[in-house]
């Protein structure tokens, strides 16, 4: 293991160099650029062995890498927003062939207007597909997800993608210390990958992506619902294992200063580290307020959830995107999901800063509300 | 030729009787045997070839969406070299529109950059899946659904899009035309293109009963006509060199060929004389006269 | 279901499908005068003559394009 500071980008690309997928298939967008050079840069010194395809397009970076992840091989891409939107039908397309690619979202705004900064409507966009959604706070957790994703994609009982996501400029593009774990280690974590059920061989022919009509669709939808269900446990094995080596500890959430907390503010991602901070000042001024930190959204761990804001008199769900009319897709999903007095509020859309006042105001208008849908940090 | 027995795509395939594309993935499979992965995009084959449950293919085969065949097959090429096996065909089935329209970024892509598989687009001049609507394959004066010919329409007023120049112009090792009517020539480009290093274009011309509107039992007939009346004309660019590889003894007049396809019917004398000049430039231009 | 993601493991199972019931004109081969061109082979959508030329009727489903194509027309369409 090697300490060294670095932006969370290298820290994905370093996880991907360990994680030794064959193939790549990658395209430039802001703020992901700078995984797709790291990478490039790392085959080009010999130190990937896999195969980089340098396509015309985030289209065809997946659809190139659900064709290799279809030979049986390991594959890594990355996106961000307007290239996760053109990667959209492809998306769907990669979980209902129950490919396990692993993918770095480097969240963005998704235009109109144009904005290459932060928010996380782009991923969000794509919470119906079927694909595991992980949020990071930090480099290190955007280095150990990808690792850990991999491990969960591949199992049998799961077999669906991964996207790890990490908030564009805000980690992409800050440096942090990152502990890079040894290849040994790696590898005996992850193992080898070995299709089971859905592979192209001459010698053992089988035909992927066919068409269904009324009699077989539902059922093969269902399954991917039964593997995002089965994936509850392997993510917990896959964590504790990821523990008992690397000694860090993953869960579905992360709880901060919950156990006695009055009111509850859930998020995700970067504004999480912002919030463990806003949150020890404002306990220093009497208020009981903890952090709920999602990391694993899809699948929603409603119970891990549930028993999280259980005690909490008052939630407060942060959400960088907006379903408009209704909310952001957090709350939605907690307001379907789980119990309790819930309050919304959108936050840093287009990579509006989120300042110690604006949880504050966040705070100030779940006790006081007026509303149940708030957009903080509006010009108005 | 020695043409081997052995069958690579099953009957019971939901194909009309007479398809011409079943025709071409037959040939094309019998030319490259079975150490071969075929990759589809979205279209007629797709769906009549693999109705879930069952798969007409003996072969490994993978279909992901319409447009981007080029791009899962660059996929699967590297992936398999990554393997050890580099001695595996691969070869993908894309239709007119899945090459030519939607599919073209895709397709450019994996060309320029060199991927070793070949690319056959079966050409039946529009989108025949979803029922006879105009692609940029579509040749002038054809009615279809959206280019149907109407009190002041004649139908589809452009020339059909020069696919296998458009390949040639990205620098690929092999380039070639070919018909289902003409086996051993279409054959014999499959193999030719199997042993090159590198990217390989086949453009087969692939009548269609449904779509051309003519008795299902003159599929071949319709496509040796295409040839005959130099409307369509066979040729290979190996590395840059043009080779016309079947040249009509006497070419026959445009009318034997359009006269018999319901989407040419209502043409008029003047209009049928314009495709008349049009095919004669084009053969003047080819060099077959 | 025995498999995920819609894939069909079993190669050539089409064949469970008679396609031969979609057939109202049977093509009737005359050996005597059968000359071994071929075309009916090459030529068959559904690549069900074999190379003895016995049509396999559970598939054919009577386009007639053996019948247009065979060199010396011993190849009869004839109503089911």
């Amino acid at each position: 293991m090697t300490k060294k500071v670095m932006t969370a980008n290298s820290a994905v690309a370093e996880a991907v160099k360990l994680a030794k997928p064959q193939v790549i298939p990658v395209y430039p967008i802001t703020p992901q650029t700078s995984i797709s050079e790291k990478l490039a840069q790392f085959v080009a010194d010999g130190e990937i062995e896999g195969e980089y395809i340098r396509v015309e397009s985030e289209h065809s970076a997946l659809s190139a890498a659900l064709g290799a992840s279809g030979t049986g091989v390991r594959v890594f891409t990355a996106t961000s927003s307007q290239g996760l939107m053109l990667m959209h039908e492809i998306v769907f397309a990669s979980a209902g062939m129950r490919a396990p690619i692993v993918m770095a979202n480097a969240n963005r705004s998704v235009s109109a207007p144009l904005s290459i900064w932060n928010d996380q409507q782009d991923s969000i966009a794509q919470r119906d597909s079927g694909w595991i959604q992980i949020y990071v706070e930090d480099g290190q957790e955007a280095l150990d997800s990808i690792l850990t994703a991999y491990k969960i994609s591949e199992n049998p009982k799961v077999l669906l993608p991964s996207m790890v996501c990490l908030d564009g400029f805000i980690l992409t593009h800050t440096v942090e210390p990152v502990d890079i774990p040894s290849s040994e280690e790696v590898d005996k974590f992850l193992g080898k990958y070995v299709p089971k059920y859905a592979f192209l061989d001459p010698k053992n022919p089988m035909s992927i992506g066919t068409f269904t009509d009324p009699n077989y669709y539902m059922e093969a939808r269902y399954q991917i619902e039964e593997a995002m269900k089965n994936s509850m446990d392997v993510i917990e094995e896959v964590n504790k294992e990821f523990e008992e080596i690397f000694g860090r500890k993953y869960g579905f959430i992360e709880e901060y200063k919950c156990e006695d907390a009055e009111i509850i503010i859930v998020a995700m991602g970067s504004v999480c580290s912002t919030l463990r901070v806003c949150i020890d000042d404002l306990r220093k001024k009497g208020e009981k307020i903890g952090l709920l930190k999602l990391r694993v959204y899809r699948p929603f761990p409603v119970e891990h959830i549930k028993k999280a804001i259980a005690n909490a008199e008052k939630i407060a769900v942060l959400d960088k995107n907006i379903s408009f009319g209704v909310g952001g897709a957090l709350y939605n999903d907690m307001k379907a999901k789980t119990d309790g007095e819930m309050y919304n509020f959108i936050i840093g859309l287009g990579g509006r800063d989120i300042t110690p006042n604006h949880i504050d105001e966040i705070v100030e208008k779940t006790k006081n509300p007026v509303k149940d849908i708030n957009w903080i940090g509006l010009k108005r | 030729m020695e043409i081997p027995e052995e069958e690579l795509l099953a009957p019971g395939h939901r194909g009309c009787a007479g398809c011409g594309a079943t025709i071409g993935v037959r040939l094309a499979l019998k030319a490259l045997g079975r150490n071969t992965v075929a990759v589809s995009a979205t279209g007629c084959l797709e769906v009549i070839t693999t109705p879930f449950p069952e798969t007409a293919w003996e072969i490994p085969w993978i279909h992901v969406a319409f447009e981007n065949a080029g791009a899962v097959a660059s996929g699967v090429e590297r992936a398999l070299k990554t393997q050890g096996k580099s001695d595996v065909n691969i070869v993908t089935f894309v239709g007119d529109g899945g090459t030519a329209d939607i599919g073209m970024q895709s397709l450019s892509g994996a060309m320029e950059r060199g991927h070793n598989f070949i690319y056959i687009c079966y050409d039946n001049e529009a989108y025949m899946n979803t029922g006879i609507q105009r692609s940029g394959s579509t040749p002038y004066g054809a009615s279809t659904t959206t280019s149907p010919h109407g009190k002041v329409s004649f139908g589809e007023d452009k020339p059909k899009k020069n696919m296998p120049l458009i390949m040639a112009a990205h620098g690929v090792p092999y380039v070639a035309t070919a018909s289902i009517s003409y086996p051993e020539d279409f054959m014999k480009k499959v193999k030719k293109a199997a042993e090159v290093d590198g990217p390989a274009y086949i453009h087969l011309n692939q009548p269609c009963t449904t779509g051309w509107g003519y008795d299902p039992s003159k599929t071949i007939e319709l496509g040796r006509l295409a040839i005959e009346t130099g409307s369509w004309i066979l040729y290979e660019i190996v590395n840059g060199e043009f080779k016309v590889t079947y040249k009509p003894q006497i070419r026959k007049p445009i009318t034997d060929y359009l006269n018999a396809q319901k989407r040419f019917k209502h043409l008029s004398e003047k209009e049928k004389e314009k495709i008349q000049e049009f095919v004669n430039n084009q053969c003047i231009e080819l060099g077959i006269g | 279901m025995d498999s995920i993601g819609g894939t069909v493991p079993n190669p050539g199972s089409t064949r469970n499908n008679k396609t031969g019931s979609w057939r109202t004109f049977k093509p009737i081969l005359d050996k005597e005068n059968c000359v071994e061109c071929d075309n009916c082979v090459l030529f068959c959508p559904e690549g069900c003559i074999n190379k003895d030329h016995d049509i396999d009727y559970d598939y054919c489903k009577g386009c007639g394009i053996c019948a247009v194509e065979c060199s010396v027309q011993t190849i009869k369409m004839e109503r089911e």
